[in-house]
């Protein structure tokens, strides 16, 4: 055998190692002990792929390689050093720009090949552009949103589900022709400019509490495209890697939209978003309780078990460094102090360990829903810091609320709840919240990271 | 006519490794049409791959605590990057300035995921500690 096919074996058997490691990669992650293992198999895999991939035959030019690679290095470090509250657009960013990746190469893949497609191969090579398309979009939507520079309330119109079916259908329309008439190139643009306008009209719909579920879904939709990337390129490497991240982020999906009580097909047809529909009626004012720092330091340091509930108002507020402070001052005292994570508290999954995890919070404190819900009973505090729709018990009693079935966390339960919030002002789903009414409850108002600060100031013995 | 279509048959190989292969290597498939291009190894294989990748991934995943969702996300990012090989094979071939312009487009995009979010993935892990024993 000549040189370029023992070339060509040698990348082949890179390309397995890498997608060994990849398999690895990912299994290493199940656990805190062994997750930075992953990272470097992860990375081991991703040099020995790129390296191979750079002795391949066929290319006869390194120049604009080179540049690539510098130029793409250059922007991801400053992605990799954002602050940690940015994770959720910055990975909703990432998601656009491996979307984006796809989408350009499966487009210039096509005029290359036309008109000689076969049929196989414009099929995938149309679902790696439809997919890769409505992900670049629907990413930096919701990129867009989480970064605030777009309403994050939902934006919907009359119709809005009909002229997104139509869109799409007419995108599958143009490919199936395609597939049959691989020669009428001048129909492909029609395929990425609709998938790209899908993708925003998918997006503006959906409200930053459905922001877990979305980006995972557009993390599975990033992986599936590469996946048929994988396919047109006749590459098994990226077929794996395309398959494993696309099962992650369904897993995910799954995993999230359970939590929000929605069906899983709700969520793969982006249904998201329509819950708005609840009137804010009840206007009559009910009286609630509240209470100061001082009396919160005072009912806090004479409990023995107290459970935190941390959701986005914390990370909106910056709070998680205070609350670090208040769980080292109340662990001082004696007090067994945990969190209660609700799988959908943050703006994407697991947003909330990351948080506390960066204010040096053992993650053996952190605790699931499942596994803290028994305990509210023989909790003494229950501290709610802004987190809302998660605690809010008319999903377990009222079946006319809009979140009625959601699994929550049983914080009416607990001896006393206190909730730290703004103002009375219903959550950003604009669903009231009983909670805040019951006689065991307490409302501390004011700004997060500020009352956290008093109370542990007060703990301290004041000043 | 059965038609045939051949595995690992690039078209940059000189005609005779072809018709080595072609001779050695030729499987009859009944009822897909390969006919114009040889492509796609071969695409039953490659049906499988997926499918049971689509499995290990199900699998191993599943048992991700929830506790790294997070970082899981970062991380299957940076794997799924792996499209970068694509874009460099494409901007490398050269074989049009269309299909250069966008390879580097894509192949930029592409590294910042592989570089970003290795390196993102690495500190938010690198902040999971657990409760030590009081030693100090």
């Amino acid at each position: 055998m000549n040189a370029s096919f023992a070339g060509s074996t040698l990348i082949e058997i890179v390309y397995l190692i890498a997608s060994a490691l990849f398999i690895l990669s990912l299994k290493w992650m199940s656990s805190p002990a062994t997750a930075r293992h992953g990272i470097w198999a992860g990375e081991i895999g991703m040099v020995l792929a790129i390296a191979g991939t750079l002795l391949h035959h066929g290319i006869v030019d390194y120049k604009w390689i080179a540049i690539g690679l510098v130029l793409g290095s250059g922007i991801g470090i400053p992605l990799g050093m954002v602050h940690m509250t940015a994770v959720p657009q910055r990975t909703a960013l990432s998601h656009a720009f491996g979307a984006l990746c796809v989408t350009l190469v499966g487009t210039a893949e096509f005029y290359l090949r036309t008109p000689n497609v076969p049929k196989f191969m414009m099929s995938v090579l149309s679902m790696e552009v439809i997919l890769g398309g409505l992900t670049f979009t629907g990413s930096l939507m919701a990129a867009g949103k989480l970064q605030e520079i777009l309403p994050q309330r939902p934006i919907t119109y009359k119709g809005q589900n009909l002229v997104n079916f139509l869109l799409l259908a007419v995108a599958i329309a143009t490919a199936v022709y395609l597939v049959l008439h691989p020669e009428a190139k001048q129909f492909f643009p029609l395929i990425v400019g609709i998938s790209l306008i899908f993708g925003i009209f998918l997006i503006i719909p959906i409200g930053g509490a459905d922001m877990p579920t979305v980006i995972s879904l557009l993390n599975g939709y990033a992986g599936l495209s590469a996946a048929a990337m994988g396919f047109v390129l006749d590459s098994k490497l990226l077929i794996i890697a395309g398959a494993l991240d696309g099962s992650s982020g369904l897993i995910l999906s799954i995993i999230m939209s359970k939590a929000m009580n929605r069906s899983f097909t709700n969520v793969l047809f982006g249904a998201f978003g329509q819950v708005q529909a609840a009137a804010a009626g009840g206007a009559d004012v009910k009286p609630v309780h509240s209470a100061t720092a001082e009396e919160a330091a005072a009912i806090l340091s004479a409990a023995n078990k107290v459970v935190i509930v941390p959701g986005y108002g914390m990370a909106v507020a910056q709070a998680q460094h205070k609350v670090r402070e208040l769980y080292d001052m109340l662990t001082k005292k004696g007090v067994e102090v945990r969190f209660a994570i609700h799988p959908v508290a943050g703006r994407m999954p697991g947003h909330m360990n990351v948080l506390l995890a960066e204010a040096d919070i053992p993650y053996d404190r952190l605790i699931e829903m499942e596994e803290i819900n028994g305990d509210f009973p023989q909790t003494d505090v229950a501290l709610v810091i802004g987190a809302n729709d998660v605690t809010n018990p008319a999903a377990r009693t009222d079946q006319t609320s809009p979140i009625f079935g959601m699994p929550i966390l049983d914080v009416d339960k607990a001896h006393t709840v206190m909730v730290i919030k703004r103002s009375m002002s219903p959550g950003f789903a604009g669903i009231d919240n009983p909670l805040y009414y019951l006689d065991n409850a307490l409302m501390l108002f004011g700004d997060a990271k500020q009352f956290v600060g008093a109370i542990v100031r007060e703990l301290g013995g004041g000043h | 006519m059965p038609l045939t279509f051949f595995v690992n048959c690039h078209p940059e190989w000189s005609q005779s490794e072809r018709s080595e292969l072609e001779r050695s290597r030729r499987i009859p498939i009944t009822e897909l049409k390969f006919e114009d291009e040889p492509m796609n190894s071969n695409l039953i294989d490659m049906l499988f791959i997926f499918m049971l990748a689509c499995f290990i991934g199900f699998e191993v995943i599943r048992h991700v605590s929830p506790l790294l969702h997070t970082p899981l996300m970062s991380l299957t990012n940076a794997l799924d990057a792996i499209a970068v090989v694509g874009a460099i094979v494409l901007v490398g071939e050269r074989k049009s300035e269309f299909a250069t312009i966008l390879g580097v487009i894509a192949i930029v995009a592409a590294t910042s995921n592989v570089v970003g979010g290795f390196f993102i993935t690495d500190r938010m892990l690198k902040m999971f500690k657990t409760s030590r024993p009081v030693k100090k």
